[in-house]
């Protein structure tokens, strides 16, 4: 990897603009830049959502996404990536995820974006407890985040 | 070794981490897993149905039938809703 890639995982809110702009600073080799966001729902088939509390293991969500963003420079030629992934109590509205990718062509910032946020939908050691004005419950993990994930396997 | 829980399994468990002395015979994780069950309720209801609970060795994921030579420190928690 050429570059360094920024790994954060965070209680506070980020800033999607001041990343991406971090990013391609000072250079002209970046012709492309996908920047994808998680936001916080407030309402979900359940019913109302009043705020997402997200429970992480640390050390190993960094390390993790680390072993990701490796994987995604083997696979496209990206020139910077940065994943930031908030921790706590996240209200409606609220972002959660930000997966930034730079490359010289959009397909391999697209490509590596949905490479990453299917990863870390599945593998990054994150749980998301939903409270509901009636209560709260873990999230169960979804099928078809699995199936998405899998996909980058095949072939 | 450490054991650390994570969400729903460390709720059920009661605890977020322990240190625990494994019998000699526990070698894989799936062994640790039998051996957790037998401990107690509050072990039985986190590990009622083993095939969900997913773990990491040193903060890497582990299969089931992982040696656990050499680990420091096992993770066991619910399947993962990051994102």
């Amino acid at each position: 990897m050429g570059f360094a890639p920024t790994i954060r995982i965070q209680q506070q809110p980020f800033d999607t603009a001041a990343e991406t702009a971090l990013l391609t600073a000072g250079r002209t080799d970046i012709g492309a830049v996908v920047a994808f966001t998680g936001i916080c729902r407030g309402s979900e088939t359940e019913g109302d959502i009043s705020a997402l509390v997200l429970e992480h293991y640390p050390g190993m969500a960094e390390e993790e996404i680390a072993r990701h963003v490796v994987e995604a420079t083997e696979r496209w030629p990206l020139l910077g990536i940065t994943v930031i992934h908030r921790h706590g109590r996240i209200l409606p509205g609220e972002d959660i995820v930000l997966v930034v990718t730079a490359s010289a062509h959009r397909q391999a910032a697209f490509a590596a974006a949905e490479f990453l946020m299917d990863y870390l939908k599945t593998r990054a050691p994150f749980w998301k407890q939903v409270e509901r004005p009636d209560g709260s419950a873990w999230v169960e993990a979804r099928a078809d985040d699995d199936a998405a994930a899998a996909r980058w396997r095949e072939s | 070794m450490k054991l650390v829980y994570f969400a729903w399994v460390r709720e059920r468990i009661g605890k977020a981490e322990e240190e625990v002395d494994l019998p000699a015979d526990i070698v894989t994780v799936a062994d640790l897993a039998g051996w957790l069950t037998s401990r107690g309720e509050e072990y039985a209801h986190a590990f009622e149905n083993p095939k969900v609970v997913r773990a990491a060795l040193d903060r890497v994921h582990a299969k089931p039938e992982a040696s656990l030579a050499g680990v420091r420190e096992v993770a066991f928690f619910p399947p993962m809703t990051g994102g």
